[in-house]
């Protein structure tokens, strides 16, 4: 460890170009003779295409699914049982599924004359009836969107461990139904494609925003029938991704297919209306969940029906049922209990896929959890956090394989929650609530606990069977004739602070000044094959993998070294950037200098792999890391009008060791910004035909800079047992537990009221409603 | 989305403007742009010719006198937010103005814009009733007129304008030594659109007293106490219920929730007049 390696406070070495504006986008680059690209997308949930006209004169302007013979539809199969495969077109040509789906590709010099073609285009459609509601889709009479499937399901999936005796056993129960909204992701930078055929290499070269360079350039070859060699995706700088950027586009297929039939560069670039009618959905959850306790307030089992409204197709690679398949293991928590069955259906519905969104299915699962939890503490008369601590897996117990097999590898979970009570001041909050506020708001405080599996690999990710199954994590470092460090990356990274973290990677084992490594990433004729970033992986994998390439560096230049030294290698070490021995020392960039241009002074035996190595991780066990973290808050409700105020917001993390806690910081502040959006304002509404009722960024609320309120962050430091430095991802928590935390203090706060909130987003009207609706049943009784 | 094709004109004077968008129905003024950029990129509008009205001197002239200030029509939000002109006000318009969407939107947006797009929820639409401003309309003859607030606004996007109009500025009388005010936007983040507003103005010396509830869907409703009754007017609104009756009397509408939310604003924009 050193002030600028593992665990340091390093600021962001990439904030410089970010912070004044020099980054460059997909929406920066011009190339000579690009054409812009707008699409015809459907207006409609549900029909068939009778006809589309295109005017003569711009037929040449115009792609259409006629035009698209010798491309595939995309197609993201799972090899889980029972699953139903989707063919998604890349244009649509007989029916379409979705508001938003692709009709046609209009090209011209700008934007808007592209836009006009689109306007020009005549569709007649034939309207059918439309699922949009997962519920109503799993009805016997819905209307079919797969035909052949005979009806609405991608999957039905099931879990089911001694279910059958824990009602018996259990003292108390309480059943509630819970749901969480369709969202639609943020980024700042929407998605965006340049596509150009270079003649020269006889390349497809497609700029992409996207998190996986490697795994567009596959699902291409896939759909265009290239080889994946005549493929060059570059991914450049890229405004944040979330998973939005985590899938192939029919947009990239359709402009990469284009761009070589017309020998001109082409350009889309998705606009906020895109984005939010078209593009990002997630998150869509509703269950109906028991749990159960026994007589001394502890957790003996759960019992849960799940839907997840899965949109109309299969994105590619991650499948429609990530979320479906995996709501099942996670719906336990960090609670150790012997009951437990769940039944979750994958619902195929007539709105755009649902896309893995940061914490993909954990919200929704902790969600429905957390806040059931608190009803049963209520049930049962203790405080939520005691029937937590009482059912806790204990770090005695570590490493645990819960009830649904996750295989948690470290941690104090108890001691988590422990240290938010005392932070947040539990005792203090209900003497508050006692007396009450003199304003007439009503206080209330919400804890939730989440573990977040992250860097999850060949095991898991195998029995999904889903296109790709990540394996080895590669990196290629090479140091260069002037003794600077180059680490070549297939991971992208786009707000994750990567350039800066594997940096810190490599300067612990070598030593390199910050300022003379580079990490190089988004580029796949740069970098090394990667299933790219996602389910925050990257500290774990690239990390792992830029430190075993840095340590067969180290070896190499240790053997160079010793050599110069005329000492044994033995007895010299490396530090500080500098091979030390008995009678001297010597820098990396003399040794550098010594292999490319002064090999005459090389030892006989040397490794003529030089100073350049490709060097693969895998984490000793593949199952994932578990970091986690206890969320508590304090909100003050207007019963009045409902509105709602963060008062306070604690969080203990556990995230292992953290390369780069600053960053880790950020990470959880942006992540819980978000999950305050789920809990309190995003909500993409459709209506019964299964139109998008936000279709710009007033209506559909994202919370700002003054709806965030100061996080307390507070950090514990267990190792994971599998990594290489004990490290852990911890990409995605801050998103899982703030809708939970926030509901159950927005239900604490009311429990007096009899009103009880279910459903994310929390709203001022849906608690005044909630209110009201206590106070009705009240009057009945 | 980008705008469909639009000629472009930006005149030097009033008179220009009403030649230009007198000769063409299908033409649009644009000031700040704040409402009419979205709907343009949107395509919810596409006119022939857009006149850009922000080079106009005249639009930009603030005149004092002793009883009012009269600000042009593309003074903008920032302009009063930062104090950087007169207000006759004792700093309620730059409250006011401190709190209309984003900086950014307040740096272009103007207040002629804003009060001629009539959208319930702006806070001038409100605000401006309260205070019993005046609007100055130019005719493509060059006729002027002068309305007040309460006439000019007929609905939702819906003004006293005719075709050929131009609202060339807004005077706002002047408030005396003793004169309060109270302000109140109900909205689910802080910038986006109001879901109800109270404005509250008790200006004894002048007899003006008026609470106004607006953002409800339609025009502003205001309550009016005669001279010597403002603070009789004031102490109703203490009692929640009777605010609601009030309301309803007066002509505000909504479901339960909304309801509640026009009686909070209306309250707690009294509360803070009487906090003053």
């Amino acid at each position: 460890m050193t002030d600028a390696g593992i665990g340091a406070r390093l600021p962001r070495k990439e904030d410089d170009r970010y912070m004044r504006g020099r980054g460059r986008y997909v929406g920066d680059i011009r190339l000579p003779g690009m054409l812009e690209v707008a699409f015809l997308r459907s207006p409609l949930a549900h029909a068939r295409i009778v006809s589309i006209r295109v005017p003569e004169a711009l037929r040449e302007k115009v792609v259409l699914a006629g035009d698209l013979l010798d491309v595939k539809p995309i197609r993201a199969d799972t090899t889980l049982p029972g699953f139903k495969s989707s063919t998604q077109p890349v244009l649509a040509g007989d029916r379409v599924r979705h508001v938003g789906e692709l009709i046609a590709l209009c090209m011209a010099p700008t934007r808007a004359e592209a836009e006009d073609i689109v306007a020009e285009i005549e569709v007649e459609f034939d309207e059918l009836p439309a699922v949009t509601e997962m519920l109503a889709g799993r009805a016997p009479d819905a209307p079919l969107l797969h035909e052949q499937w005979g009806d609405n399901l991608f999957l039905i999936s099931l879990t089911d461990v001694s279910s059958a005796e824990m009602k018996a056993k259990a003292a108390y129960s309480v059943t509630r139904e819970l749901r969480t909204a369709r969202q639609v992701m943020s980024p700042i930078e929407g998605r965006g494609v340049v596509a150009e055929w270079d003649s020269r290499v006889e390349q497809l070269v497609v700029h992409s925003a996207t998190q996986q360079p490697h795994i567009v350039r596959s699902g291409l070859a896939e759909c265009l029938g290239l080889d994946e060699g005549r493929i060059r995706v570059i991914a450049p700088d890229v405004g944040g991704g979330f998973g939005y950027k985590g899938i192939l586009l029919a947009e990239e297929v359709a402009l990469a297919w284009t761009t070589r039939r017309i020998g001109k560069p082409l350009r889309w670039i998705e606009d906020r209306r895109e984005n939010l009618t078209a593009g990002a959905d997630c998150r869509e959850h509703h269950y109906r969940l028991t749990a159960y306790a026994d007589a001394n307030g502890r957790l003996l089992g759960l019992d849960g029906e799940a839907s997840v409204d899965c949109g109309a197709y299969s994105a590619y690679p991650f499948s429609a049922c990530l979320e479906g398949g995996q709501i099942g293991s996670l719906l336990p928590g960090l609670y150790d209990f012997a009951h437990y069955r769940c039944r979750v259906h994958s619902v195929a519905t007539n709105k755009p896929p649902i896309l893995p969104y940061r914490g993909v299915a954990r919200t929704g699962a902790c969600f429905a959890l957390e806040v059931t939890l608190d009803a049963l503490a209520r049930k049962i008369g203790i405080e939520p956090t005691a029937l937590r601590l009482n059912s806790l897996v204990r770090p005695e117990q570590m490493p645990f394989d819960n009830i649904a097999k996750r295989h948690f590898d470290s941690g104090d979970y108890p001691e988590a929650l422990r240290r938010a009570i005392a932070a947040i001041d539990l005792p203090g909050v209900r003497a508050r609530q006692k007396t009450g506020e003199p304003d007439g708001r009503r206080i209330g405080i919400g804890f939730s606990m989440y573990a977040e599996q992250a860097g999850h690999g060949t095991s898991v990710y195998s029995a999904w069977g889903i296109p790709f199954v990540p394996g080895y994590e590669q990196c290629q470092a090479r140091f260069t004739p002037d003794g600077g460090l180059e680490l070549r990356i297939g991971a992208h990274s786009h707000g994750q602070g990567l350039e800066t973290t594997l940096s810190q990677v490599a300067h612990s084992i070598l030593g390199v000044p910050h300022d003379r490594i580079k990490v190089v990433h988004g580029d796949t004729a740069l970098t090394p094959y990667s299933t790219g970033t996602w389910g925050s992986r990257c500290m774990i994998m690239s990390g792992g993998a830029v430190a075993a390439a840095c340590d067969t560096l180290a070896e190499r230049v240790k053997h160079i070294g010793a050599s110069l030294l005329q000492a044994e290698v033995a007895a010299v070490r490396l530090e500080g950037g500098e091979v030390v021995g008995p009678n001297g020392r010597i820098g990396i960039a003399e040794i550098a200098r010594t292999w490319y241009r002064r090999p005459q002074d090389l030892p006989r035996d040397v490794d003529p792999g030089g100073l350049e190595v490709t060097a693969g991780y895998k984490a000793a066990r593949d199952t994932g890391t578990f970091s986690y973290a206890a969320h508590a808050t304090v909100v003050a409700v207007d019963p009045e009008t409902g509105e709602t105020e963060i008062l306070d917001y604690v969080i203990v993390e556990d995230g292992g060791v953290l390369v780069n806690p600053m960053i880790v910081d950020g990470q959880i502040i942006g992540g819980t910004a978000q999950g305050i959006g789920t809990a309190f304002y995003e909500e993409m509404l459709y209506d019964e035909r299964g139109q998008p009722l936000a279709s710009t960024l007033s209506d559909y609320l994202l919370p700002g800079p003054t709806e965030m309120p100061n996080l307390r962050i507070l950090h514990m430091e267990t190792p994971s047992p599998y990594t290489r430095f004990g490290q852990k991802g911890i990409g995605e928590g801050g998103a899982i537990a703030p809708p939970a935390a926030l509901a159950n203090a927005v239900n604490d706060a009311l429990h007096d009221l009899g009103a009880e909130l279910l459903m994310s987003p929390i709203t001022p009207r849906r608690i005044v409603e909630a209110i009201a609706a206590a106070q009705a049943r009240e009057a009945a009784e | 989305m980008k705008a469909a094709a639009f000629d472009y004109a930006r005149p030097d004077t009033i008179a220009e403007a009403c030649a230009l968008i007198a000769g063409d129905h299908d033409a649009k003024l644009m000031a700040g742009g704040q409402s009419l950029g979205p709907m343009l990129n949107l395509r919810l509008a596409q006119p022939s010719l857009l006149v850009d009205i922000t080079r106009i001197k005249d639009l930009a002239r603030i005149e004092e006198r002793d009883d009012a200030v009269t600000f042009g029509a593309i003074v903008t939000h920032a302009a009063i937010e930062d104090r950087r002109i007169a207000d006759p006000t004792h700093g309620f318009l730059s409250r006011v103005a401190r709190g209309i969407a984003y900086r950014a939107v307040r740096t272009r947006g103007t207040i002629g814009g804003s009060l001629a797009h009539a959208d319930p929820a702006a806070d001038w639409v409100s605000t401006l009733t309260a205070l019993g401003a005046e609007i100055f309309l130019t005719g493509p003859d060059g006729a002027q007129r002068r309305v007040g607030m309460k006439d000019f606004i007929h609905g939702a996007m819906s003004t006293a304008l005719e075709p050929g109009e131009i609202l060339d500025g807004v005077r706002i009388p002047r408030f005396s030594a003793s004169a309060r005010f109270g302000f109140e936007k109900i909205c689910r983040k802080t910038g986006e659109f109001a879901e109800a507003m109270g404005v509250a103005v008790h200006d004894p010396e002048r007899g003006v007293c008026r609470v106004v509830a607006g953002a409800g869907g339609g025009r502003p409703v205001a309550i009016e106490a005669s001279r010597g009754a403002g603070a009789r007017l004031l102490d109703r609104f203490n009692d929640a219920a009777a605010v609601r009756d009030m309301l309803i009397e007066a002509g505000v509408t909504g479901d339960d929730y909304k309801m509640r939310l026009q009686v909070a604003a209306v309250r707690r924009a009294v509360a803070e007049l009487a906090a003053r």
